[in-house]
């Protein structure tokens, strides 16, 4: 948190993270992503470009999939909050990052929560089936390691697992 | 004493498809880079940037901003004069120009976003509004925005103090061009102007720095590719001890591809700064700085010209070519590797490359993947398909009459390398690759559907890239292996990764060089903490470097570990086996110690007490491995495009890739390293172009103007393997980072003006976008500048 916060417009911001309350004053003009990171710890979440293009600090607020670095941690108050850090239980991973690890998805790993994220998302919406489906995915974020192959197979697979049975009946 | 010798490597995890330890704590958000390192009562810093690509600094006021509230420190280039000493160029020359490239301007800027000052404060948010509070006096002076405005006749200077704006011309030569292009019975020539882009990590740069007064160290956090490379610059500029400055590559860094590999005035100032003010300091470069201050590859513009016989068989190749170097020379890695690249896989008896490298007012630029290799490829098989479409031949029979042949190794180009020793391919089989890359791609069926689909009035064109690679370049890397005292063996290389899985492939190559199960490995890396010397991640080296010195170092901590089983199991043979963690006699498997028993007699000791006669005192190892020369990798590249004559638009139908890095350590991963690399050739093909304007103000500063690929630009792509292994180290290594990269923009501009014969369009600039190729329909642009 800004030490120096009581020098700047200052407000109480209350929010649920993968599952637990937080309350902290934060400084009106901290984005979301940096509340997150510096304020509450939670480094998972990163940013690579704070102008909202390239995806790496995408977290899901009640839900829908957005860019923490394009809003303030104050817009969020009384949100509900999911990070990267949530989407394990304890140390066994979700099916998403397991077919992720499974197909090499990551490489460097940076832009990697950001599209595990925006993925989240689209599959609590439905089945991800076709490459061009899971190429529109995953076209919000960047990543300049994989060239994407991996991560197409990777949604593909999980939507089968997680989606498999729905579809077959 | 008996000694045990190594056993022949047997691979067992080498060439296995493993998947990455690295991957866990990536996955579930607790990767640690460099920002999310937990740092108490750091303060943080921002730059304040040359708003002009060239001007005279009058004066600097930065008095109101050291009074804003938080602001704890500012300081210019004058405030640090006792470390403002050149930074020297990582490769030079004995011809080159070289203006000082100093930490931070001190009297004149020459490019828009050179450092100027620095405020430290509380936090990011409020040195960021004390840099608006920081007053300069400025006097704009003439910018040079491209080479061709650098070279021409009485251009304004980039430097005010330089004789030109030429930092450095080179010429190679084999054999006597002139006089075959004089006696040859064809010559063509033409004009490619190949502009690269950014590195473009999704981690921009990154420097951290905390002075122990206690232990009077200095310590420094650094998102770099090269940590001991940066660390001797630290201490030439600060006069300090090598050992008295650690630092560390945090273990997760997001992406390098080259930019990182580079030393930068912010890594200089930071830790001083941080000395200064005797508090930790960090500066997260932002997406804007990382376009303006970042190093970049830019543009090379090609003259080249071929001689060739009646059967397309080449006679002599000369290729005149300027570099864009931008406002310093950082390094001239990048056009002396273009300088050797161009020749490729022909043979060629007559080559004359000769290089301009220019000083332009825009940011200095250096290696970024591939590396000065796409331009060159780009300039030569232009050329190839020109020769095919001169003769009526097949482009790809025109390549495989001039391919030097798998018997003609190691083949001797005739020109040198930028590692200093004669351009010398070590390995390969060129026509295997393109064989095997027509193959796959049905170049028989598409030749044939490209007349067909013509007939209907659809633009289909094939092209081929065909490639050689300097890879594993010296002049050395090294490792240590270390028994710890819980029993693990400890490898620590002194290379640094940026996501290419060292945790896990340098554990594979130690596992099958000791014949002990990875679970008994761990792999750890980048600290100069913990290994005195090393040279760095770049130019696809670190497998053919690294890789061999890790299996010799484990190699020895194998023997010196199994003397001490032999000395406390008191027998006398030699044969040991591991089990589990357990050293076993091979012919008596009951017969054993644990690694933690070893590690307990040879390495904890008993304080006072007499060894064991005959066991190595403490289980440590070391290895740096020096390559005699550059191993080279090859490849093959082929596309099928179709081109819609209304937009200019090129869909990719069909790409495939052979490749030959020598022996594959991990295919999973080495994959990975070819699409990404790929991902990223498709980028430079298609899409990534920096602008300035005349005034060399940079005009893409976000990806708002700037395209990176995403999922829906990356083509699909087939790739195979052939392995050639390298005879130049001991695992038969090259390198596999660039591969995908290098050919790309050659392939799609082939492709693409194979779709626009019947115009007798020519794409004669790359990256090949819409409106170049709407162009180049209309008859716009023949040439290049």
């Amino acid at each position: 948190m800004n030490p120096d916060a009581s020098d700047e417009a200052a407000s109480q911001v209350r929010v649920t993270v993968n599952g637990r309350e937080y309350r902290a004053v934060t400084d009106v003009r901290t984005t979301l992503a940096d509340f997150l990171r510096h304020g509450l710890g939670l480094t998972g979440t990163h940013l690579g470009c704070e102008h909202g293009v390239c995806g790496a600090c995408t977290v899901l607020l009640d839900g829908a999939a957005v860019r923490s670095c394009l809003m303030f941690a104050v817009q969020a108050d009384g949100a509900k909050i999911e990070t990267v850090e949530g989407l394990a239980e304890g140390d066994e991973l979700s099916p998403l990052q397991e077919s992720f690890h499974r197909n090499h998805a990551l490489q460097c790993g940076f832009c990697t929560a950001g599209f595990l994220m925006s993925v989240t998302a689209a599959l609590r919406e439905g089945p991800v089936e076709t490459d061009e489906q899971a190429r529109e995915v995953l076209s919000g974020n960047i990543c300049r390691c994989t060239g994407y192959a991996a991560m197409i197979k990777a949604v593909q697979e999980t939507s089968m697992q997680v989606h498999g049975d729905k579809a077959a009946s | 004493m008996r000694t045990s010798t190594a056993a022949p490597l047997k691979h067992n995890m080498i060439g296995t498809a493993m998947e990455r330890r690295e991957d866990h704590r990536l996955l579930t958000g607790h990767g640690k880079f460099l920002d999310d390192l937990d740092m108490p009562d750091t303060l943080e810093a921002a730059f304040l940037r040359s708003d002009f690509g060239h001007a005279r600094i009058l004066g600097i006021d930065t008095s109101a901003a050291l009074e804003l509230p938080g602001v704890v420190g500012v300081f210019t280039g004058g405030d640090i004069r006792p470390m403002m000493k050149p930074m020297p160029a990582k490769v030079a020359h004995p011809a080159l120009q070289e203006m000082p490239r100093l930490p931070m301007a001190l009297d004149e800027v020459h490019y828009v976003g050179e450092p100027v000052a620095v405020v430290v404060a509380t936090s990011r948010y409020i040195a960021e509004d004390a840099l608006e509070l920081i007053e300069i006096d400025y006097e704009e002076l003439p910018a040079i925005s491209s080479t061709a405005a650098a070279l021409a006749p009485g251009a304004p200077l980039a430097h005010l103090g330089a004789k030109d704006n030429i930092a450095v011309h080179a010429v190679q030569r084999a054999g006597d061009a002139d006089a075959a292009f004089a006696a040859a019975p064809h010559v063509l020539s033409g004009t490619f102007r190949i502009t690269r882009g950014g590195g473009h990590s999704m981690e921009c740069r990154a420097v951290a720095a905390r002075y122990d007064t206690a232990a009077r160290q200095l310590v420094v956090w650094d998102s770099t590719q090269a940590p001991h490379y940066a660390r001797n610059a630290l201490a030439n500029l600060y006069d300090m001890h090598e050992d008295d400055i650690r630092l560390i590559a945090p273990a997760d860094v997001g992406g390098g591809f080259g930019p990182k590999a580079q030393f930068y005035g912010e890594e200089a100032v930071i830790p001083w700064v941080a000395m200064q003010l005797r508090r930790p300091v960090k500066w997260i470069e932002d997406r804007r700085e990382n376009f303006i201050s970042a190093m970049m590859e830019r543009t090379q513009t090609h003259r080249i010209k071929v001689a060739f016989d009646d059967d397309g068989k080449l006679i002599a190749m000369k290729d005149v070519f300027e570099h864009d170097q931008g406002a310093y020379v950082a390094g001239l890695q990048v056009p002396m590797i273009t300088l050797s690249t161009v020749p490729g896989q022909y043979k060629i008896p007559n080559i004359h490359t000769e290089l301009y490298s220019c000083y332009t007012n825009m940011v200095p630029t250096s290696s970024v993947r591939g590396a000065g290799r796409p331009q060159a490829v780009a300039a030569m098989e232009r050329m190839m398909d020109r020769i095919a479409e001169y003769l009526g031949l097949d482009p790809a029979e025109v390549r495989r009459r001039n391919l030097i042949q798998p018997d003609e190794f190691p083949y001797k180009v005739g020109i040198m390398f930028r590692d200093g020793s004669p351009l010398t391919y070590d390995s390969g089989n060129y026509p295997e690759l393109l064989a095997g890359t027509l193959e796959r791609l049905d170049y028989d069926g598409w030749r044939r559907r490209q007349v067909e689909l013509r007939a209907e009035g659809r633009l289909i064109g094939i092209g081929i890239g065909c490639y050689v690679e300097g890879c594993g370049l010296g002049p050395y890397e090294g490792a240590k292996a270390r028994l710890t005292n819980s029993g693990e063996v400890l490898v620590t290389l002194a290379a640094a990764p940026q996501g290419q899985g060292y945790e896990t492939v340098y554990a594979q190559i130690a596992s099958d060089a000791m014949g002990l199960d990875m679970d008994y490995i761990r792999v750890t890396t980048g600290d100069t903490g913990r290994i005195p010397f090393g040279q760095g991640t770049f130019a696809s080296r670190i497998t053919a470097t690294a890789g061999p010195a890790v299996l010799q170092a484990c190699q020895a901590l194998r023997a010196r570990i199994f003397t001490t089983a032999a000395v406390m199991l008191k027998v006398e043979a030699d044969n040991f086996v591991f089990r589990g963690d357990r050293v076993c006699l091979a012919e008596d498997e009951s017969i054993s110690v644990t690694l933690r028993e070893v590690t307990q007699v040879a390495n904890v000791g008993k304080h006072g007490i007499t060894l064991l006669r005959g066991v190595p005192a403490g289980l440590e190892t070391q290895a740096y491995f020096a390559p005699e020369r550059a191993a080279y990798a090859s490849g093959a590249h082929a596309a099928v495009v179709e081109v819609d004559p209304e937009t200019g638009r090129i869909t990719v139908l069909k790409y495939v890739i052979g490749h030959d890095c020598g022996t594959v350590i991990n295919p999973l991963l080495v994959d990975g390293q070819v699409l990404g690399g790929f991902a990223a050739g498709i980028g430079n093909a298609m899409y990534e172009e920096q602008f300035y304007d005349e005034s060399a103000q940079p005009q893409t500063t976000s990806y708002l103007d700037f395209s990176l690929p995403s999922s829906m630009e990356v083509p699909p792509v087939e790739l195979f393997h052939i392995q050639s292994p390298s005879p130049l180290n001991p695992l038969g290594a090259k390198g596999a980072g660039e591969g995908g990269t290098i050919p790309a923009p050659a392939t799609i501009a082939n492709a693409t003006e194979d779709a626009l014969r019947s115009f007798g369009a020519r794409i004669n600039e790359m990256p090949v976008t819409p409106p170049r190729v709407a162009a180049a329909i209309a008859g716009r642009v023949p040439a290049a500048q």
